[in-house]
């Protein structure tokens, strides 16, 4: 009962100290919120307003004067956090302009990934992931955000499953009607010849 | 004997509204009373314990369905905690870099109200509608106007009472299949095309842990309104400082990033408030539990004071007969 009592205050002082905002950060965020509670309380002063993503998110650390070592990488999917705030050395994104190296103090960049190869160097190991679209933030305080929809790493890729598939759409391609089937092959050819290069290259 | 009729017309009073009220004068009551009254039939004069037992037994069965909806209720959390747990991670690079402008003065609001289809859940529906008609009251002016979405049966019951020419979009059925990303980007999909927005309100309710759920509140904007901002400096003064690679325009990017907002947002939302809805299901069952356990044992101290008293009148009536013949 006793350890049931202090998990329960540990629970309860972390989700107090997550919940508030804290001061001593970015000025602007609480402002927003401030103007929106404001206001809410005017019109309904019944209620408490609702919370705000921004007051459950951990503050990022502004942009430093001098170049950091490393790059912290978030790399997020929809059913998991694949990799949470790591320090890398270099990633290499698949952006719809090509692969993009991303080093630490690299200019802050908004990209759209194409299906393709996303490699994650630290140190001397690399970790390859394919990656079926997304994006990417890169903020001027080294934090890269990678948002993808599906991501797998490659050894979980079936060769022969990638040729079928693409057989396949090629085929549906040119058998396509209308504009919304030709785009959907399209789309299945893309994607299954960046998994073929990507197994082969 | 005096004292004993004494006793037994106080007794008659304390359950007088659960039997029949008139115990002492059943030999008036005539048979074509209402079902209350002919456990008394004419001629015997004793209280029935049938009324109390029957409650008994209809209290006990609802214990037990309460707290056997509390167990699925909490199997159900478990499965879905994980998942909703795991996609947190995904809404907050949308914020690390657009921030969040719950106070943006748009044009065209559109409030997506995230409800449970089923009930018994607590109060979690309704303070999700309370917070969207309170966002409408919020947005409503001069040029402005605010349009719902509504993802559950549970809003959309309460909102189509007083709403109904502001609801865009009902979507219901929503748990029919296991909550997967696929499932909600056609969702958001469909929102997207068939209503014309300058911001999305997201409002449901977030999980905390089991006994806690906060309503919140996720703004989504439209790139034009983006754009506005980022211009007019404040919180996404420096949006412009972010080079945009690939595309035609930036106008492009920014287009698919706020789609792709959308639909990360919206599926941490869902997931959230299917958690939440287990929970409050789970804390409301057990209550439920309880309550019907605490009416059970004061039922069943009626039931043996009733008892008793019975026990005692036939004895009454059987010593003063007897009494009655001997002296």
């Amino acid at each position: 009962m006793l350890r049931r009592a202090s998990m329960l205050l540990a629970c309860r002082s972390i989700l107090a100290a997550r919940a508030r905002p804290f001061s001593t950060d970015l000025p602007a965020a609480p402002s927003a919120d401030a103007t929106f509670t404001e206001a809410w309380t005017k019109v309904i002063p019944n209620m408490d307003p609702p919370k705000t993503p921004l007051s459950f998110m951990q503050p990022r650390p502004p942009t430093p004067s001098s170049i950091p070592s490393k790059l912290t990488v978030n790399f997020v999917l929809p059913y998991a956090s694949e990799l949470a705030t790591k320090e890398v050395d270099m990633v290499i994104v698949p952006a719809t302009t090509g692969q993009m190296g991303v080093l630490p103090g690299h200019v802050a960049t908004i990209a759209e990934l194409k299906p393709g190869v996303l490699s994650v160097h630290e140190g001397s190991e690399m970790t390859k992931y394919f990656v079926s679209s997304g994006f990417v933030f890169i903020h001027a305080n080294s934090f890269a955000d990678i948002i993808a929809v599906e991501a797998v790493p490659l050894d979980r890729l079936d060769v022969n499953l990638v040729q079928k598939g693409l057989a396949e759409f090629t085929s549906k391609l040119s058998s396509a009607t209308t504009d919304l089937e030709k785009a959907e092959a399209q789309i299945g050819i893309d994607v299954h010849s960046a998994l073929n290069s990507a197994l082969t290259g | 004997m005096a004292m004993a009729m004494a006793a037994l017309r106080r007794e008659g009073r304390r359950f007088a509204p659960m039997i029949s009220p008139r115990p002492i004068t059943a030999l008036r009551s005539s048979p074509l009373a209402p079902s209350l009254e002919d456990e008394c039939p004419i001629g015997v004069r004793y209280i029935s314990t049938q009324v109390v037992r029957n409650r008994m037994k209809s209290v006990k069965n609802i214990q037990k369905i309460t707290k056997a909806m509390k167990m699925v209720a909490a199997s159900k959390l478990r499965a879905i905690q994980t998942k909703a747990e795991n996609s947190r991670g995904l809404w907050q690079p949308f914020t690390a870099l657009l921030g969040d402008l719950p106070s943006a003065n748009v044009k065209k609001n559109v409030v997506v109200t995230i409800s449970s289809d089923k009930g018994l859940c607590g109060g979690i529906n309704s303070t999700s509608v309370k917070i969207s008609k309170g966002l409408h009251k919020l947005n409503s002016g001069p040029e402005k106007e605010t349009k719902y979405v509504i993802l559950g049966e549970k809003a959309k019951a309460q909102l189509v009472r007083d709403s109904k020419k502001d609801i865009e979009l009902i979507i219901t059925e929503l748990q029919k299949n296991p909550l997967n990303y696929t499932q909600v980007s056609v969702l958001a999909d469909e929102i997207l095309k068939n209503v014309e927005y300058d911001a999305l309100r997201i409002v449901f309710n977030k999980f905390h842990s089991v006994v806690s759920f906060v309503p919140t509140v996720s703004t989504v904007l439209s790139p034009e309104i983006v754009e506005r901002e980022a211009e007019s400096g404040g919180k996404l003064g420096d949006l412009d400082s972010y080079e945009v690679e690939g595309g035609e325009t930036k106008g492009e990017i920014l287009q698919n990033l706020a789609e792709f907002q959308f639909s990360c947002v919206m599926f941490n939302a869902v997931l959230e408030n299917a958690c939440s809805e287990q929970g409050a299901r789970m804390s409301a069952m057990d209550s439920s539990s309880r309550n019907a356990g605490d009416m059970l044992d004061r039922l069943t101290l009626t039931y043996n004071r009733t008892r008793q008293a019975s026990i005692t009148t036939e004895l009454i009536e059987i010593i003063s007969g007897a009494s009655a013949l001997e002296g």
